[in-house]
């Protein structure tokens, strides 16, 4: 390190650094970058009044089907409250007066729910279904309990969709 | 009627209703560049900002308002009561106190002073009280890193924007605003205003405004990432709101000084086009668009980063640049457009 006058110790300047910096060069050019994003068209969605595109393998809001007769599909197998990792749902059945075996009760709980799919996968009737609903928040924490009047309520809201989904994944299973 | 605005009774009506007048406008421009700046920063991370809660969401700030008034007033254990309430009023007040001298054009002001910019220098060194304030009164640890910074930020970039102001007062012969803007009324229009003497000086100005706002990328005092929120962790409801307020009139006030000392004030910079109080507001309304701006693209600097640029950097240029606007002011230098009050350009 050479020695410069008055005996101080002269480090070596980036004088192209030290210009940059007293001209604020980076802050010109962020400037510049701002701007250009700033009449950028957004890239965000106009959300509440318009939505993303949706799988038709989206795991939503549960739902239990019917079939086109109006009798509901679910046959009290169990095995979707089995296989639940998150153990989210409750099944009791018995059976009833024409001798076929229903479930007395389906409550899922939504707080629990991990919205894996699994218990989809599971059913072998195509009875209890991840919609494409994702806009079911609650302002308490009790309606989010679902039972099986709610489910069934889903699968009749959103029939339409949900056939249409299972037909368009059906190719790939 | 005419004679009842002479006696005392009727000058101190006229002085209220001309506070009230100027206390609406703060209002409604804090209202408005805080929706400005939500918008602005938004469209630079190429979002929508808001949009839902009217047209254009032009009633976001009025519903965060309402729900900062209704929500539930918590007060930490431990916290000294009095002067956690006292804070954000100080704070809010000085950043309202120091309007009092700014003038809208030659005659749209409430108190036509002498002193007027030692009076703002004045008013917004004070207000780094509310902020120390609030954050001692809290006892609690972030609000109290926050307020230490915040103080030490201050203090730092208070110098350097004094020695600024020394700058012009020399240019100018005059602490009063309208005669600062009236020195800059010269034959060259746009160019004849201080920002081409003072060129260096503007940005050390702007940079030091931010700073002592408390602005991205200054904005230590509430660093997020690192104080939750400094001083303002243990506020909610109306007293958040008050700082919130007088941070964002603190804001629009260096935006105004800015605009009077270097930019022309009420100045027209279009040649034939007549001056006025419009032409404030917009310059005003320039600037913050540039804070927004600022806000959007600048990382938050380090704290030690911070206090280099202020001491080591700041205070030796602009101390530099009072002794040779003094020298250009003394000598009449570059046709002596450095004190063109003494030479008479």
């Amino acid at each position: 390190m050479p020695a410069g006058p008055w005996g101080f110790k002269m480090t070596q300047i980036d004088y192209t650094r030290a210009a940059k910096y007293f001209l604020l060069s980076d802050i010109w050019a962020g400037m510049r970058l701002g701007l250009k994003y700033f009449f950028a068209p957004k890239a965000t969605v106009n959300y509440p009044h318009e939505k993303g595109p949706l799988s038709p393998r989206f795991r939503g809001e549960h739902a239990l089907r019917r079939y086109p007769n109006g009798e509901e599909r679910c046959i009290a197998c169990k095995l979707c409250e089995a296989i639940c990792p998150a153990q989210a749902i409750t099944i009791d059945a018995e059976p009833r007066e024409d001798g076929s075996r229903r479930t007395t009760r389906y409550d899922i709980d939504m707080t629990k729910c991990i919205y894996c799919g699994f218990c989809q996968e599971a059913c072998p009737v195509d009875a209890i279904v991840e919609g494409p609903n994702f806009e079911f928040a609650t302002e308490t924490r009790e309606e989010l309990f679902y039972d099986k009047a709610k489910l069934l309520e889903n699968g009749d809201r959103w029939e339409a969709e949900i056939a249409r989904n299972l037909e368009m994944d059906a190719p790939y299973r | 009627m005419a004679e009842f605005f002479t006696t005392n009774l009727g000058v101190f009506v006229i002085i209220l209703g001309q506070c009230l007048l100027m206390a609406v406008f703060l209002l409604l421009s804090a209202y408005f560049i805080l929706y400005a700046d939500r918008k602005i920063w938004a469209a630079v991370q190429m979002r929508r900002g808001p949009n839902v809660v009217g047209a254009f969401g032009l009633l976001q700030s009025l519903a965060d308002m309402l729900k900062l008034v209704l929500k539930e007033i918590i007060v930490p254990a431990g916290a000294d009561k009095a002067v956690f309430f006292i804070a954000p009023v100080v704070s809010f007040a000085l950043a309202m106190l120091a309007w009092a001298v700014i003038p809208f054009n030659e005659s749209w002001l409430i108190s036509n002073i002498n002193v007027a910019i030692l009076f703002v220098f004045a008013v917004s060194s004070l207000e780094v009280y509310g902020v120390i304030m609030g954050g001692w009164a809290s006892n609690s640890k972030y609000p109290f890193l926050g307020s230490l910074r915040s103080a030490a930020q201050m203090i730092s970039y208070e110098v350097s924007i004094g020695l600024i102001i020394i700058g012009v007062i020399i240019s100018a012969g005059s602490m009063n605003f309208g005669q600062i803007v009236a020195s800059q009324d010269t034959a060259y229009g746009f160019f004849g205003w201080y920002w081409l003497p003072h060129l260096p000086m503007v940005f050390l100005f702007f940079i030091s405004a931010l700073a002592e706002t408390n602005r991205p990328p200054f904005d230590l005092p509430e660093a997020e990432s690192e104080l939750v929120a400094g001083y303002q962790v243990e506020y909610s409801s109306t007293p958040f709101l008050l700082f919130m307020a007088g941070e964002y009139i603190a804001i629009f006030l260096m935006c105004a000084l800015t605009t009077l000392l270097f930019f022309g004030g009420w100045l027209s910079p279009i040649p034939g086009v007549t001056d006025g109080a419009l032409w404030m507001v917009a310059k005003m309304g320039f600037f913050f668009f540039l804070f927004a701006m600022v806000k959007a693209i600048v990382p938050r600097f380090r704290y030690d980063q911070l206090m280099r640029l202020g001491w080591k950097v700041f205070l030796p240029f602009s101390l530099v640049w009072v002794v040779f606007v003094a020298f250009a002011a003394k000598f009449g230098w570059i046709g002596g457009i450095y004190a063109r009050w003494a030479v008479g350009v």
